[in-house]
């Protein structure tokens, strides 16, 4: 009988259903978001009760039989919120516990080949977003930025931000997941980033929060820049939104 | 009376339209870390923050300082001898527009070349004067591309070398002949000995680097440089061996080629209206491709046999459909070397085969799943012995078969002309 193993849809607890299916010795097992639960018939829900030491001794297993890099690609396939990935990695996990060497590179297993390509989906998408956000200056060395990615990418560009912007504050607010980050130069600290919007528009405006004069000076510098650098004669529509599709035009200053 | 506002604009107007002929857009392969609290990091790959309408990455502010020139290159849209409104910036000008630009994100940096004004020393100095006030007085360490001007004295080359990342001196023609008869003002010594300064410097500042941690890092993303092609008749045999002896002499990290776009007035070089070889061009980084991240010998792409570069395939495909005796390869014990060979799989697949075989054969269904172009790879590659190619391909069948799978990108666009086979 099949088993669904019912998470809260967070890494840790992602992890735990790893390991309570491996303590029931469960065969026939499928992990399920909560949210995203279907009654089925003929199948037995457990609940999982998200729980750091187990999803810590599930990473300690990894580690002995795998690289850095193909722990991080489960996180990274976790973050794509693809339907049915949690049983992508569940079986990726089964097959590295099972094997006796490292089977990382096993591309010609199914698994193996899927938990690298979905990672480097999201790798992709990361460095999108490393591109594509456009902060627009919200006070004295303080900057805003609204982003809608694909993939939940916000946790992964965090430390290219820190690095690159270590002296001014700034905020990143994915406008589809609901939730942002706040750096801090003076604390060098990152935390959630509560804002309170005013839905009244299609985008999403944080309310109370002035934004700088010279904001519209530089975005028509930038929007004036990025029509000069264009050569007309060597149009090619295709390549352009090959690298720049539609879906990510909103927020772009130079495009939307 | 113009506001302010008004004049910046024009003078972002005049001078990024004028840089924009130069294609280097590179802002990857250097190592300034933000290490003093400051502004920008330069260790990561490079990032390109937007695409132009014509599909080119967009990754640095790039401008000239003025386009005001003493030179008269026929090539050159900032010639003498052009009629066109010129500009220039004030130095604190470009230093606030690099600023705010980098802190909203729109840049990894600034690329900032120049016009010729009184002489190459006097030019050279105010560029150097902008990278080093953003280094020091406003601790940036975004990415700074800054060209060297010809003739300019070595200890000013040094300083640049100090404060940039990368460095460029433009060969501008495939051959000096053509040089020659386009600009006037110029010749290959004074371009090549500058370059040979830089790779000398570059490799000396390295190595004592390794010996004494404190000295400076010097161009940590080493140097490039562009030529023009299309408006003078080298074939891409004369292109590339060019190309190949920069990278080799001087340790070039790019070559970029730039197809020619007529401006006019002119009667040496193509016309207005003319379109640029856009496909050329394209074939021609293929092949700089080729050479530098597929081990292919510049001679076994282009030789006296094949000078021009076949415009309906790729030369990789176009290489391996003249030297069908070396296939089909068998992709579970072939050699790295020669599984990178084959057309339709590229550096990442390859690596994944030689990994992936390792721990059993391989076939069809999972050389798919790889990432391979199958309909590419399939006229040249064995899975196992059982795999037998029922009788002769040729490489007029093959090139016929690939070609009508697909209309090439560009053949709609850009060729007039018809494939017939």
């Amino acid at each position: 009988m099949m088993t669904q193993f019912i998470y809260d849809g967070t890494y840790i607890g992602l992890l735990t259903s790893i390991f309570d299916i491996y303590e029931r010795k469960s065969e026939n097992a499928l992990i399920v978001k909560r949210d995203k639960t279907v009654a089925l018939s003929l199948t037995e829900n457990i609940e999982v009760y998200s729980d750091h030491e187990k999803a810590k001794r599930v990473l300690k297993g990894l580690q002995r039989k795998i690289s850095h890099e193909s722990i991080a690609n489960i996180y990274r396939c976790f973050l794509s919120e693809l339907k049915g990935i949690e049983n992508t990695i569940l079986d990726f996990v089964r097959y590295v516990f099972s094997s006796e060497k490292n089977v990382e590179t096993d591309f010609g297993n199914s698994a193996v080949i899927e938990i690298a390509q979905t990672a480097r989906k999201v790798g992709s998408e990361k460095h999108r977003f490393e591109a594509f956000v456009r902060f627009e200056s919200i006070g004295e060395k303080f900057f805003y930025a609204p982003i809608d990615p694909d993939y939940n990418v916000l946790p992964l560009i965090i430390p290219h931000f820190k690095r690159r912007y270590a002296d001014q504050d700034w905020i990143i607010f994915d406008t589809k997941r609901k939730y942002g980050v706040h750096y801090d130069q003076e604390t060098e600290q990152v935390n959630e980033a509560i804002i309170d919007f005013k839905i009244n528009t299609t985008d999403l405006t944080p309310t109370g929060i002035l934004f700088d004069p010279d904001e519209k000076l530089y975005q028509g510098l930038w929007k004036n820049y990025f029509k000069s650098v264009n050569i007309p004669i060597r149009k090619n529509t295709k390549l352009h939104l090959q690298h720049v599709p539609k879906r990510y035009w909103k927020y772009l200053v130079e495009k939307k | 009376m113009k506001t302010s506002e008004e004049r910046i604009n024009e003078k972002l107007n005049i001078l990024a339209d004028a840089a924009k002929y130069d294609v280097s857009c590179s802002s990857s392969g250097s190592n300034r870390k933000n290490h003093n609290k400051g502004l920008g990091d330069s260790t990561g790959m490079g990032i390109c923050h937007s695409y132009t309408e014509d599909g080119r990455c967009v990754s640095l502010l790039k401008i000239l300082l003025t386009n005001h020139c003493i030179f008269d290159c026929a090539y050159c849209v900032s010639r003498k001898s052009n009629d066109i409104k010129r500009a220039a910036f004030t130095i604190e000008e470009v230093v606030e527009l690099t600023i705010n630009f980098y802190r909203r994100n729109y840049i990894e940096g600034l690329f900032l070349s120049s016009g010729i004004f009184k002489n190459a020393d006097f030019t050279m100095e105010r560029l150097v004067t902008i990278a080093k006030k953003l280094r020091q007085d406003h601790k940036f360490n975004g990415y700074i591309h800054l060209k060297t001007i010809p003739g300019a004295s070595e200890e000013l080359m040094k300083e640049a070398g100090l404060y940039a990342d990368r460095l460029s001196v433009n060969i501008e023609m495939p051959t000096e002949v053509s040089l020659k008869l386009l600009a006037p003002d110029k010749n290959f010594e004074e371009i090549l000995t500058p370059m040979n300064y830089l790779s000398e410097s570059i490799v000396q500042y390295k190595a004592e680097k390794n010996l004494i941690k404190s000295t400076p890092i010097f161009a940590p993303a080493g140097q490039s440089t562009q030529m023009v092609i299309g408006a003078t008749p080298e074939t891409d045999k004369d292109i590339m061996f060019t190309a190949n002896s920069l990278y080799q002499k001087f340790n070039m990290r790019r070559v970029y080629y730039s197809g020619y776009i007529p401006i006019g007035g002119d009667d040496r070089l193509p016309g207005i209206g003319t379109p640029p070889p856009l496909i050329r061009e394209h074939r021609l980084y293929q092949t700089d491709w080729l050479m530098r991240f597929y081990d292919f010998r510049v001679d076994e792409i282009v030789n006296d046999e094949n000078p021009i570069l076949d415009i309906d395939v790729d030369p990789k495909l176009s290489w391996a459909l003249r030297n069908l005796h070396q296939f089909p390869v068998d992709i579970n014990t072939a050699d790295y070397k020669m599984i990178l060979r084959v057309p339709g799989i590229g550096v990442g697949s390859a690596l994944k085969i030689v990994a992936a075989r390792k721990f059993g054969k391989l076939d069809w269904w999972q050389l798919k799943k790889i990432g391979v172009a199958m309909n590419r790879v399939k006229h040249f590659v064995v899975c196992s012995k059982q795999d037998f190619v029922l009788g002769e391909k040729t490489a007029g069948s093959i090139r016929h078969h690939i070609l009508s799978l697909g209309k090439s990108k560009y053949t709609a666009t850009y060729s007039p002309q018809l494939t017939l086979f």
